[in-house]
């Protein structure tokens, strides 16, 4: 059966590398899973050189360095070196601490295509807070020396509640910088972003002015920078094609050398996912029980198996699903086809009414090890 | 009509990097968090936007390569779609 579904299953062509899960920031809506406290064996260089010449015989050609914060290993030069000899096009996903001048040199010389940069908001107090660190001056200086030093640069800042309303003050400081790229990522609710739910929903009203402002700019840069701003798709009617479809395109590679169809899908129970300590990129790819579980269209209940936009979107995101049903395989419920649709559309209608002044009142819960290790605590105690 | 002048010399903008890939059989242009799967034509095209080689001499190229056809229109169109694109300069 493995068989016949790699034929007709498509190449691994993005291999998202996660480094590492230590983090010099703390963010509340980070996307990496709740128990980060439970990863202590990292793989070694030789383990990702490994993958690197695996994943690019497959076939893959888009590499993101990314973590946690990639720079906090001091073997990212020779990773980016070998990703540059084997032809990918090499982009490095960092919150920008870490680096210095020399280092944004030293990786260019190794090859380094292109660098992202991560802001939580324009305004120095609010990313410092939302970071958790004092890290925005350093940050605004970094955006500078990888403009300087000739690198294409993508500016991605996180919107949610707390910061949606500085959109166009954020928009104005991306210019500033001279972004090439600027992603407005709206909070997808996985991992720590659900966890902070309640904090960081916008509002309806937040959200059509954030959208305008970002359409306004978008026809105004048109020629000069590629303004991205996707709304929160618990807004929407029918899901994303989340990942392009599961075992599809995407493959991420997580810290302890675990392979994975999206960098969240360690959340989902009952998959064991295979290592790259013990199997070859390819078996994973191919053969693995947990990439070929949700591959293609057989494994759809309905209201998804006979919806004519299945091929369009995969059935939408499983982790959603999951999430927000307690069951993998589900329709996500963002699709109105969903019977658990109505649930949600709710729950954002609860939350479209707190108030300002309920929302700042609750407690973020930052992204850090000792905040993953008393969640894993409580969940735990909850089994 | 096209409006590009023969005598100005294309070159791909320093975000994009151009190359064969051997599992898709194809050329591609890779940039930031992107692809694109390029046609034979296309590729046969960028091969030779080098911001050395002028319009014009990059069809002449062109025209030796492929036994003297004529492929003008078809190269000015594609550099037009290009530039517009923001894959190039010209």
């Amino acid at each position: 059966m493995a068989g016949s579904l790699s034929d007709i299953s498509g190449k691994p062509l993005w291999l998202l590398a996660e480094l590492t899960y230590r983090c010099p920031l703390q963010c509340p809506y980070c996307s990496n899973p709740l128990d980060i406290a439970r990863y202590q064996q990292e793989l070694d260089t030789e383990d990702w050189l490994r993958v690197l010449r695996e994943a690019r015989e497959l076939g893959a050609m888009q590499l993101g360095f990314s973590g946690g914060e990639p720079l906090v290993r001091r073997d990212l030069e020779t990773l980016v070196a070998e990703a540059r000899r084997l032809g990918y096009y090499s982009n490095l996903i960092t919150s920008g601490v870490g680096m210095d001048v020399e280092r944004v040199a030293r990786l260019r010389e190794a090859g380094l295509d292109h660098i992202q940069i991560s802001f939580q908001a324009s305004d120095e107090d609010l990313n410092n807070f939302l970071g958790g660190t004092a890290s925005f001056q350093h940050k605004v200086e970094m955006a500078r020396a990888v403009k300087a030093q000739g690198y294409p640069m993508v500016l991605n800042i996180v919107i949610h509640r707390r910061n949606i309303d500085q959109i166009e003050d954020i928009i104005r400081m991306t210019i500033e910088l001279e972004a090439d790229y600027v992603e407005l990522a709206s909070t997808q609710y996985y991992g720590w972003s659900r966890v902070n739910l309640e904090a960081l929903l916008p509002t309806r009203a937040q959200l059509a002015r954030a959208e305008a402002i970002a359409h306004e700019y978008q026809a105004r840069m048109k020629d000069r920078m590629k303004i991205i701003y996707v709304v929160p798709d618990y807004f929407e009617k029918r899901p994303k094609a989340c990942m392009n479809g599961w075992g599809a395109v995407f493959l991420t590679i997580a810290p302890d050398g675990r392979a994975l169809p999206c960098h969240a899908a360690s959340s989902l129970p009952g998959l064991e996912f295979p290592n790259v300590r013990n199997h070859s990129v390819r078996e994973i790819w191919y053969d693995s029980e947990a990439f070929n579980r949700f591959r293609g269209f057989d494994w759809m209940p309905e209201p998804c198996r006979s919806c004519p936009e299945k091929t369009r979107d995969f059935g939408g995101c499983r982790c959603q699903a999951y999430l927000l049903t307690g069951d993998a395989t589900a329709t996500d419920p963002v699709c109105d086809k969903s019977p658990h649709h109505a649930a949600l559309v709710a729950d954002v209608e609860r939350l479209e009414h707190l108030s300002d002044a309920d929302a700042a009142a609750k407690p973020l819960v930052f992204r850090n090890m000792r905040n993953s290790r008393t969640l894993l605590e409580e969940s735990d105690t909850s089994d | 009509m096209s409006n590009i002048d023969r005598s100005a010399v294309p070159a791909l903008k320093p975000m994009f990097r151009f190359q064969w890939e051997p599992a898709q059989e194809c050329h591609v242009l890779l940039y930031p968090e992107g692809m694109v799967r390029l046609s034979h034509s296309a590729g046969e095209i960028l091969k030779r936007v080098d911001g050395e080689r002028s319009v014009d001499t990059l069809i002449g190229e062109l025209r030796d390569a492929f036994g003297g056809a004529e492929l003008d229109a078809d190269v000015l169109a594609f550099l037009e779609q290009a530039r517009e694109n923001g894959w190039i300069t010209l």
